[in-house]
């Protein structure tokens, strides 16, 4: 796998390392996201994913280690043909219209101006775009950035907090578009808060934790690692409860239930336990780890204990 | 190439928006009007036509208007578009800074131009007007006036761009705007005329004191427009400078267009340094 995406990366972060004095922002740091695939890249307020994008558009140059772009020098002209950016606090000046800013983000991209109008109907703004941007809701405003943004359909998005600001629905709408724009071979490096928020649209997801990478893979792959108990609720009649509190440990609630906490190999000869024991079993709901305890694990585990899958 | 001819026209757009081409089209039309009805007042006394003693007054009016109409549109190219966030996006495109630069000076010339274009028509067509001896109208004149106001403008609108790209919040570079605007319209010339009236008519007013009017890209605009009308230099009794060789013809103003281009080179430079 990681050596297939080396090869034709368009993303290719190698052992880069940023310091502001002594707060060292990026700590070798190795990553690429490859044409077609979404990498979501979370981390804290501070873990260093906005300096690796400013590194990426070339704003500012690693301490060590290298930052490619389509194999070019990150902040080259050249790499910047490539990207496309959607800052975190997006702002444009307040008196054009959504047209006139997307039309002048074309210009300077060196893309057609007739791109324009597609890029504002994909992100629903069609019927606003003739109206000044400073009448635009926080909701429009960021549409409106990602239309900038993916006008020309540019090789690379890099998108810093893209779906704050979003209502659930256009955040939806917001992961359709990239997932089209993936579909046909755009590499996507996005930035978010916590996993729950990317409701599980991205193909791989890294994590930032005070400039260290801490995990770098699928999801499914990060779950499973993380080795995060599930939790085993079981109803049954008020009577029975005492014994199976008893035989199986764990906590009792509501005076009807019992949870089990177990281990996910442990899972399943609870579960046949459980079943195979006298009494009646009213009804077993099983609690996965959800994606917030996922990214607590990662972003407060202990630093060096990298894991990667 | 055509990066550049988007920021320029954005920018254009934008003093249309803001109201900024209204505003100093009114404000200097304004003034020009009144200087033109003062003139029409005294033209019985002074043999030229009234065009003439205008240009002479208004070329007064635009070394203080003009530059500080500049500076306004300028000083918050840069460090306004970072205060507001809007710089990081246009940065991240492929344009080239000097570009960026470039299309900006273009737009705000523009918006400016046409400020200066249409204040010194009105005031023009005016003085035409009412002027009651007839005979030929120095309309030369009014176009040299008019093209050198635009040249001024290019002046301090690129030195705005030198304060814009060197600070990074837009109350800092408008402090440093008006400043600039004091030191090099004010003070400047408080200096010389101090200057000269100490040395009287020793080493200081005949070989050093042209030099440094010709420094000064306001002076050499008001030598360049003095020298044109000879109404004006009897108003302003500043024969002596003209008579020295240095106010000769228009490469006066080889000194605002070095300023223009040095001021220029010198914030692509700052804008280069710019970490968004």
């Amino acid at each position: 796998m990681e050596g297939q995406h080396a090869m034709n990366a368009s993303v290719d972060i190698r052992s880069v390392s940023k310091s502001f004095g002594a707060v060292h922002a990026l700590d070798q740091v190795s990553l690429s996201v490859a044409p077609g695939e979404t990498l979501a890249l979370l981390g804290h307020n501070g873990a260093g994913k906005t300096t690796l994008f400013r590194i990426l558009l070339g704003f500012i140059a690693p301490d060590g280690g290298e930052a490619q772009i389509g194999g070019l020098e990150a902040g080259s002209r050249q790499a910047r043909r490539m990207i496309s950016y959607l800052p975190e606090n997006v702002a444009f000046p307040k008196t054009l219209t959504g047209r006139e800013v997307v039309e002048l983000y074309a210009a300077l991209k060196g893309v057609a101006k007739s791109e324009a109008g597609q890029a504002l109907e994909k992100v629903g703004l069609g019927e606003a775009a003739s109206r000044c941007c400073g009448t635009y809701s926080k909701g429009m405003r960021q549409r409106l950035g990602l239309a900038q943004a993916i006008v020309g359909s540019p090789g690379i998005l890099l998108l810093d907090e893209p779906t704050s600001g979003l209502d659930p629905l256009s955040r939806q709408d917001f992961y359709q578009l990239i997932a089209d724009l993936a579909g046909r071979g755009t590499a996507v490096l996005l930035s978010s808060h916590g996993l729950s928020e990317l409701e599980a649209r991205a193909s791989r997801v890294a994590i930032l934790r005070k400039g260290k990478l801490v995990a770098d893979g699928p999801l499914g792959n990060l779950q499973r690692d993380a080795r995060l108990p599930t939790r085993i609720r079981v109803k049954t009649a008020p009577a029975d409860v005492e014994t199976l509190h008893r035989e199986f440990g764990g906590r009792r609630i509501n005076g009807a239930s019992v949870e089990v906490t177990c281990d996910p190999d442990e899972k399943m000869a609870i579960l046949a336990a459980i079943h195979q024991r006298p009494g009646a079993i009213a009804d077993i709901e099983l609690i996965p780890p959800s994606l917030d305890e996922v990214y607590r694990h990662y972003s407060a585990c202990e630093p060096g204990k990298e894991v990667r899958s | 190439m055509n990066a550049l001819l988007a920021i320029a026209r954005t920018e254009a757009r934008l003093g249309f928006r803001n109201s900024w081409v209204l505003l100093s089209t009114v404000i200097l039309t304004l003034f020009a009007v009144l200087l033109v009805l003062l003139g029409s007042g005294a033209s019985g006394q002074v043999d030229a036509p009234l065009l003439s003693v205008s240009i002479a007054s208004l070329s007064t009016l635009s070394v203080y208007l003009i530059p500080l109409i500049a500076l306004l549109l300028s000083f918050d190219a840069i460090a306004g578009e970072i205060d507001r966030g809007t710089l990081q996006l246009v940065l991240a495109t492929p344009i080239p800074r000097w570009q960026l630069l470039a299309g900006k000076f273009l737009g705000h010339l523009a918006v400016l131009s046409i400020a200066i274009i249409v204040s010194s028509g009105i005031a023009a067509a005016l003085a035409i007007a009412l002027d009651d001896q007839g005979g030929a109208q120095p309309l030369g004149d009014l176009a040299a006036l008019t093209a050198t106001s635009i040249l001024l403008g290019a002046v301090f609108i690129a030195i705005g761009y030198v304060a814009s790209a060197s600070v990074r919040q837009t109350g800092t570079a408008a402090a440093l705007a008006v400043g600039i605007w004091l030191a090099a319209v004010v003070l400047y010339d408080l200096a010389l005329l101090g200057g000269l009236l100490a040395s009287g008519e020793g080493v200081f007013a005949r070989s050093v004191f042209p030099w440094l009017l010709l420094v000064n890209p306001a002076d050499a605009f008001r030598l360049f427009n003095m020298s044109a009308t000879d109404a004006s230099l009897a108003q302003a009794g500043l024969g002596s400078v003209s008579g020295s060789p240095l106010a000769q013809g228009a490469w006066v103003l080889a000194s605002p267009v070095a300023w223009t281009l040095a001021a220029i080179l010198f914030a692509v430079v700052l804008l280069r340094r710019v970490r968004p």
